[in-house]
This record gives structure tokens, C-alpha cells and sequence, in this order.
């Protein structure tokens, strides 16, 4: 074979790959819109930054790539859960599963009163947004997961890097409760594309008491257990982040049959 | 002297001479004290001995008995018998001895059973308000429920903040009890509150200060229960991460453990706690203010207030006493940073409880009150008036507001206080009138006669009241009344240069003559209109409206 042949390949060649590029990110791209379930958007994976030395000689999580909910379950959507499930009904759950305070602002098993089906549930327990999870083919994310979906910011992951970041989520989480929650979906999206995560409700994760404090935060530094520091500060990876200090005293506060007027949840699926 | 002399005559009579008598009675005393934690104040060492033996719900005889059957029952068994015979006339002796001293001790300090008794719920106050002293002469069981709340309030004119309390307002309700009580304490956290709180008492021996047994997420409530083993006044506090942020928006207040002999009776208590804010806005800056961690940080609060406020204890919420009164203030800092310089102007503690303690000194004019740490101050008011209680760390009071009141009424006697007996214009560097310096801030406009009044009562408040006085009544022979002054009222353009250069030399007004001096005061043609507007429509004054360009005019000579 003389040069011209080879070159003459190599040009068709290149031809062919210029061509099927396109194609191929078009398919790759559509393929991925069909993958991802509706109300749910794609959280990269990446390292989630604990908050508490994890034991090992960093404190980074590796996350896996998974969906997350776009937005907190509303009120409508857990409507439709109980409905269909009516053992999770006001009236029907087990007091082992729920407080009292289940669910007790709806006007009744069904009717949501006053209540707009578009804002975020709350009296929800642990249990009953698990078991929501379960039936929506999904489950409720890690606290790694969700804090790792919480530290994007608007333009990148990591929203530590971006001016006045840590200052907004304070500002958000600090806020203090409305007489009526907003409906879901008003605020702005972060880098994932999720929204509400910060000062709209606090959310259920599914390992909340995996960070278990004692109440005595500062004494909590003191004990040499991994994930048992929870609100304390000596061992925090940062003494700044407010925020999630908060996110952790709250967890550490509650058992799984809380159902308080300000925790709601949202779901995940993995990949 | 008296009680420390008969406790060394008392000592030496326990000071037994035989061997096994001071093994025997040192077992059975050492147990008895390690058992009621006697050890811990040695001071009162041989009295609470005695107290022990003598006063604590047992009978003289019965305690005598006791301390002897416990020496007896410490004895070696049979080849000792012998010598238990020998020595019984002494040990019956020391029994007799201790029988009559205690009978002379419980007569002379008229000793009380302190055994537990009853059950009663604890009245808590607000500041400034402290509930009543302790009545009881014996321990009890006290309820005491607190609820945790989340709620937007005022902290200066026109600035509000969202404040976590103890019981609805800064600082946290005043809890009082006696020592030896035994608290049972309720914590509540509404179910509207967004965080979880728990308290963590100085009060309270034992692990957080009841903060590790008092974690309470919103909308659910725990109990512990502690002994207060220790008088004195403390602190109580929000102990939950990040506990900085928990204290900085407002949870903090007192708890009194009255010591078993109570407090002396005074005329007047109140309740005082100092504590500082940071918010993003700068002192004054109107709105809901959010708390700046950064300024906290670095310690640089905007405000320092008392009771939660500024201006919660001024005016017609000033603490009130008459002339002769004994009044007690129970002091506390709830920091989260700064350490105060407490002092009330024109007044000398005649006793200081230096932080809560039991110490006390005496002819204070300042005293320290640590960020977490309280004082009990004491002083008789002797003369009518008004006495400004301040942080002496003093642009604190005149820039950030820490600022209260104490108006005192009644007959004042000369000899003490002569108030103001002659004025003159002093001026050695020739006439004219010197400015209050300054430059004037910007400042917003004013669109309505009613924003105008709004907001030249603020300028009132910061430039005014101090001559002038809150309700426009000025200081009679002193510093001329705005409120129904003919002075003002009858040439408001007169009133404008006033303002802007100041006036001296004698004035009428509603015939009282007044010779003194005011200085102009630096403000802009808009804040002289709005403070004029303010003061004629205010104090029962029915005016018009002053307008920038008249005062414009004004400033130009017209």
C-alpha cells in the first residue's frame, strides 16, 4: 500500500468518527433524559466533606452517583400515599410508628383542611417516610447523600467555594418558621438542579441517628466513637458551617417515631 | 469571730484524749460529713458539724445516742470489753458533754429541721420583675417548667430580631430557690420552634448542668431533677450546637439559690442581665435583622443591652424606688462575649456578692460581671432622681445600648446631694457656642408628616433626651420642658435655629426663667425638620409641620 492509500483511510476515518460523535452524545443525552425518573434530577458522585472526623485519615465520603427529588414530598403526593395505603393513615398507624402528632394538622385521614397539597409534608415519622419511599420505588438518602447534595452550590459542588455561600445557608436555616410553609419549588435550584434543601423544612435521612448526641455538646467531643460528636466541636471538620451544625443537633434530637411540625422528607434512588 | 471562737471551744471539746474514743468518733464524724457533703464549705465547718449533729431533722438525744452507739459499734470485740467498762464513765462523760453543747448551740442559732418536705410549683418572673423571697425555713420539692420558644422581637426602634427564649422574651425567666431544694425541671420546646434546645444550669452539679439530660427537639418536653446544693446566683444557658449561635440570639437568665438563712430583707429587687447581638445591619439599621456569625467571631457586637433591648428599662419602664429604699439588684451577663463593667451612675454599691458568690465587698462603684457569671449588687438610694445603670466599658452604653434606668422619687436631702446650685457661661476661648462635632450621617427622606414624626423621635432618642428627658419634661430649673413650651410652640422658625446653632443666655419659658447653654447639634435640614416635626406633635404638643426648606432657610440667615 503507498502513502495516499493509508492517508485516504485515515481521512474516511476521521470522517466517520466526526459524524458519529454527535449522534453518540445525542444518544448518550437522551438515553440519560429517559433514565432519570420523573421529579427526580442526577446527583453526580463525588466526596462529601463530614462534618465529623469519619475515623479514617480523611474526612472525605465517597457518594455514588443517584436521583434525588427535585423537591420535598408535598403534602399532595403523601395524599396519594396514604390513600392507597391507608395503614399510614392518621387514624391506622401504629403509636410505635408515629407520635401523636402525626399528620395531626391535616383535618383529617384524608383531607388536608387548610393545607395546600403543593407545600412540603410534615408529622411525617421516620417510618412512614420510609415506608413512602418504599412504595414510590425509592428510599431516603444517606445523610452523606444528602449532605453532599446540600454542599452544591449554584454554579458548582462545592458551594464552600462560592462568595457568601455559608452566610446564605446560616441566613436560611436560621430563619425562623412561617405560620404557613411556602409551597415546594420557590426557591432556586441548586448545581444539581434540587431545590428547598436549605430553611424550607428540616429533612428525615435514613441513617439520622447515626450521629447521635449526647445533648451535651460539648462533652460529645470527648467520646471516642466514631459518628458519637455529633454537635460537638473539637473533631469538627469545620467550625464554621453553622448550618450544618444545626442539621446535626437537630438529627441528634429526634427518634424515629417524631413527627414534628418542621421535618419533612424527600427520597432518593440509586442509579 | 463569736462563731469561729466557740467552734475552737466546742473542737477542743470533741478532742478526746483516748486513743480509740478519737479513732471511733473521727469514723463515725468523717462519715457522717462525707455522707451530707458537709466538707464542702469549710467555713462554716464546725457549725454545719453541729448543724449535722444537732439540726438536721434529728433530735439532740437521738443524734447523741446515735454518735455514740456508732463509736461504741466500731469498738474490738471481747478483749476490749475490759477496757469499753474502763473508759464507759468517759464515753458517758463526752456523751453528756455533747448533749449540753448541742442544747446550748440549737438554742443559740435557733436551728431548723432540714428534712423535705412538700411539693410546690416555682413562680417564675420576666425581667425585671424577681419573685418573692423565699419564705420557707426547709428544703422542698420544686416544679419548675420553662418553655424554649423562637420569636421575632423588638431590639431597638425599628429593628427587630429573631430572638430564642427561655419562656417568650429575653433574658429567660428568673428562677429562685432555696438551697437544698430539690428541682424537678420541666423543659418544653414549642412545637413551632425550628431547632432543639436543652438548659444547662450553673446551678446544677452534675454532667452538662442538666444539659446532657435535657435535649429536646421542637414540640417535645423532658424532666430531670437536681439538688441545689450550692447559694448563690447563676447563670442558666442554652447548651445546643452551635451553642455560640444559641446563646447569641437570646437564651440565658438567672436561677437564685437563696442559702438556707434566706437574704436579708430589702425594699426593691430587680433582675438586670446584660448581653450583646450581632447583626448584619449596623447598630440602628432599620428591619429584621439576621445574626452575623462573622461579627461574633471576631467579638464586635452592634448592640449591648440589658434585659434584651435597647431601651427595655428606660423611660416609664425604668425600675422604680423611693427615696430611703435598700434595693437589691440581681445582676447577669449572658455574654456570649463581653465581660461588663457594671456601675450605676451616681450610686456606690454598698455591698457586691462579687459573681454570685457568698463573699461580700463592700463600697463598689464597679464591679465585673463575667460573660456567663452574675453579681448580686446592693445600695440604698438616698436622693430623688434618675440613676442611669451602664456597662462602664462605656461606648457599650452610649453607642450600643447598654443603657437602663432607676427612677428614684420622693424627699431628697441637701446635705447629701445639693443638685445644681449656680451655672455660668464658662467660655475661655470668648463667646460663641461650640458645636457637638460630628459629621451628619446621610439619611433617608421623609415623605409624610407621620414618617417625619417617626423618624425624628429617633433623632429625639439619640441627640434630645438626654437634657430634654423622654417625655419632653426637661429638668426643672435646669434644662427647659419642650412638653407645652410656649418657648417652642409660639416660633418654630425660632425653634429651627435653635437646633441648628445652639442658644445661650436666659430664656423664658411658661414663665420659669432658664439660663443655660445648648449646643447646636449637627444635623442635616431633613433631620432637623423631622426632630422638630416629632417634638411638636409629641408630649400633648399640636403642631404643624417643619419641612426641610424652612430649616434651610434657617441655616441660610432668612
Amino acid at each position: 500500500m503507498n502513502r495516499r492509500d493509508i492517508s485516504g483511510k485515515r481521512v474516511l476515518l476521521w470522517i466517520g468518527l466526526l459524524m458519529a460523535l454527535p449522534s453518540a452524545a445525542l444518544f448518550a443525552r437522551q438515553t440519560a433524559k429517559n433514565l432519570v425518573p420523573d421529579g427526580m434530577v442526577l446527583v453526580a458522585a463525588g466526596t462529601y466533606e463530614a462534618l465529623y472526623d469519619n475515623g479514617g485519615d480523611v474526612n472525605g465520603v465517597a457518594v455514588s452517583a443517584f436521583f434525588m427529588d427535585e423537591n420535598p414530598v408535598t403534602n399532595g403526593d403523601f395524599l396519594d400515599f396514604v390513600r392507597q395505603n391507608p395503614r399510614w393513615q392518621r387514624s391506622q398507624i401504629s403509636p410505635l410508628f408515629a407520635e401523636s402528632s402525626y399528620l395531626s394538622k391535616w383535618a383529617g385521614d384524608t383531607d388536608l383542611g387548610s393545607l395546600g397539597p403543593d407545600q412540603p409534608v410534615v408529622q411525617v415519622s421516620w417510618f412512614a417516610a420510609k415506608a413512602y419511599a418504599k412504595w414510590k420505588g425509592n428510599r431516603l438518602p444517606t445523610v452523606a447523600e444528602w449532605e453532599y447534595a446540600a454542599s452544591a452550590g449554584q454554579r458548582s459542588a462545592r458551594g464552600k467555594d462560592e462568595e457568601g455561600f455559608e452566610r446564605n445557608l446560616l441566613f436560611l436555616t436560621n430563619r425562623p418558621v412561617p405560620k404557613q410553609l411556602p409551597a415546594v419549588g420557590h426557591s432556586q435550584a441548586n448545581y444539581w438542579g434540587v431545590r428547598d434543601l436549605h430553611g424550607l423544612v428540616w429533612e428525615w435521612v435514613v441513617d439520622f441517628n447515626s450521629a447521635l448526641v449526647t445533648g451535651e455538646s460539648r462533652a460529645d467531643a470527648n467520646l471516642e466513637r466514631k459518628l458519637f460528636c455529633g454537635s460537638g466541636v473539637v473533631g469538627a471538620s469545620d467550625f464554621t458551617d453553622y448550618a450544618a451544625f444545626m442539621r446535626f443537633a437537630f438529627r441528634g434530637s429526634v427518634s424515629a417515631a417524631y413527627a414534628g411540625s418542621n421535618l419533612g422528607f424527600r427520597t432518593v434512588r440509586s442509579l | 469571730m463569736l462563731l469561729k471562737d466557740t467552734g475552737n471551744l466546742l473542737k477542743s471539746i470533741l478532742e478526746f484524749n483516748h486513743a480509740y474514743y478519737q479513732v471511733y468518733a473521727g469514723a463515725s464524724l468523717t462519715l457522717s460529713i462525707s455522707k451530707h457533703r458537709l466538707y464542702r464549705r469549710e467555713k462554716h465547718h464546725i457549725k454545719d458539724i453541729l448543724s449535722y449533729y444537732f439540726c438536721d431533722g434529728l433530735s439532740i438525744e437521738s443524734r447523741s445516742f446515735m454518735f455514740a452507739v456508732q463509736s461504741l459499734k466500731y469498738l474490738p470485740n471481747p478483749p476490749i470489753l475490759d477496757e469499753i467498762m474502763a473508759y464507759l464513765p468517759t464515753i458517758l462523760g463526752r456523751y453528756l458533754a455533747i448533749l449540753f453543747v448541742g442544747f446550748i448551740f440549737s438554742a443559740v442559732s435557733g436551728c431548723q429541721s432540714e428534712t423535705m418536705k412538700g411539693e410546690e410549683h416555682a413562680v417564675l418572673t420576666h425581667a425585671p420583675a424577681v419573685p418573692a423571697a423565699i419564705a420557707r425555713n426547709y428544703p422542698t420539692k420544686v416544679i419548675v417548667e420553662l418553655e424554649t420558644t423562637e420569636v421575632v422581637r423588638r431590639l431597638a426602634d425599628g429593628v427587630n430580631y429573631t430572638f430564642w427564649t427561655f419562656g417568650g422574651e429575653v433574658p429567660g425567666k428568673f428562677i429562685r430557690v432555696r438551697e437544698g431544694d430539690q428541682v424537678e425541671f420541666h423543659l418544653n420546646n414549642h412545637p413551632d420552634s425550628k431547632m432543639p434546645h436543652n438548659i444547662d444550669l450553673h446551678a446544677v452539679t452534675g454532667p452538662g448542668g442538666g444539659a446532657a439530660s435535657s435535649f429536646t427537639a421542637p414540640g417535645k418536653g423532658t424532666v430531670f431533677s437536681f439538688t441545689a446544693l450550692n447559694p448563690g446566683l447563676y447563670v442558666y444557658h442554652c447548651a445546643t450546637a452551635p451553642v455560640g449561635m444559641h446563646i447569641a440570639n437570646g437564651m440565658y437568665g438567672l436561677i437564685l439559690v437563696e442559702p438556707k438563712e434566706g437574704l436579708p430583707p430589702v425594699d426593691q429587687e430587680y433582675y438586670v442581665m446584660q448581653s450583646e447581638f450581632y447583626t448584619q445591619g449596623a447598630y440602628g439599621e432599620a428591619g429584621l435583622q439576621p445574626f452575623d456569625m462573622g461579627k461574633a467571631l471576631i467579638e464586635t457586637p452592634d448592640y449591648v443591652v440589658f434585659n434584651g433591648s435597647v431601651g427595655s428599662t428606660t423611660g416609664d419602664k425604668a425600675l422604680t424606688a423611693k427615696v430611703g429604699d435598700r434595693v437589691r439588684l440581681f445582676v447577669g451577663n449572658g455574654g456570649p462575649n463581653l465581660v461588663s463593667s457594671f456601675h450605676v451612675i451616681g450610686e456606690i454599691f454598698d455591698l457586691v456578692h462579687t459573681e454570685g458568690g457568698s463573699i461580700a465587698n463592700e463600697n463598689v462603684q464597679t464591679t465585673l460581671v463575667p460573660a456567663g457569671g452574675s453579681a448580686i449588687v446592693e445600695f440604698t438610694v438616698d436622693f430623688p432622681g434618675t440613676y442611669i445603670l451602664v456597662d462602664h466599658s462605656i461606648f457599650r452604653a452610649f453607642n450600643k445600648g447598654a443603657l437602663a434606668m432607676m427612677t428614684v422619687t420622693g424627699d431628697g436631702a441637701p446635705e447629701i446631694y445639693s443638685g445644681l446650685q449656680a451655672e455660668s457661661v464658662y467660655l475661655p476661648e470668648g463667646g460663641g457656642i461650640q458645636d457637638i462635632n460630628g459629621e451628619a450621617p446621610e439619611t433617608f427622606v421623609a415623605k409624610t408628616v407621620a414618617e417625619r414624626i417617626e423618624v425624628g423621635g429617633r433623632i429625639f432618642a439619640a441627640n434630645c433626651v438626654a437634657c430634654h428627658q423622654a417625655e419632653g419634661q426637661g429638668i426643672p430649673g435646669v434644662f427647659p420642658p419642650l412638653a407645652g413650651s410656649d418657648f417652642l410652640m409660639s416660633d418654630p422658625t425660632r425653634a429651627a435655629g435653635v437646633v441648628l446653632n445652639g442658644l445661650s443666655g436666659p430664656i423664658e419659658v411658661n414663665g420659669v426663667t432658664y439660663n443655660g447653654v445648648m449646643p447646636g447639634v449637627k444635623l442635616t435640614d431633613e433631620q432637623v425638620a423631622n426632630v422638630l416635626t416629632y417634638v411638636m406633635n409629641s408630649f400633648g404638643n399640636k403642631g404643624t409641620e417643619m419641612t426641610p426648606s424652612q430649616v434651610a432657610n434657617v441655616r441660610a440667615g432668612h
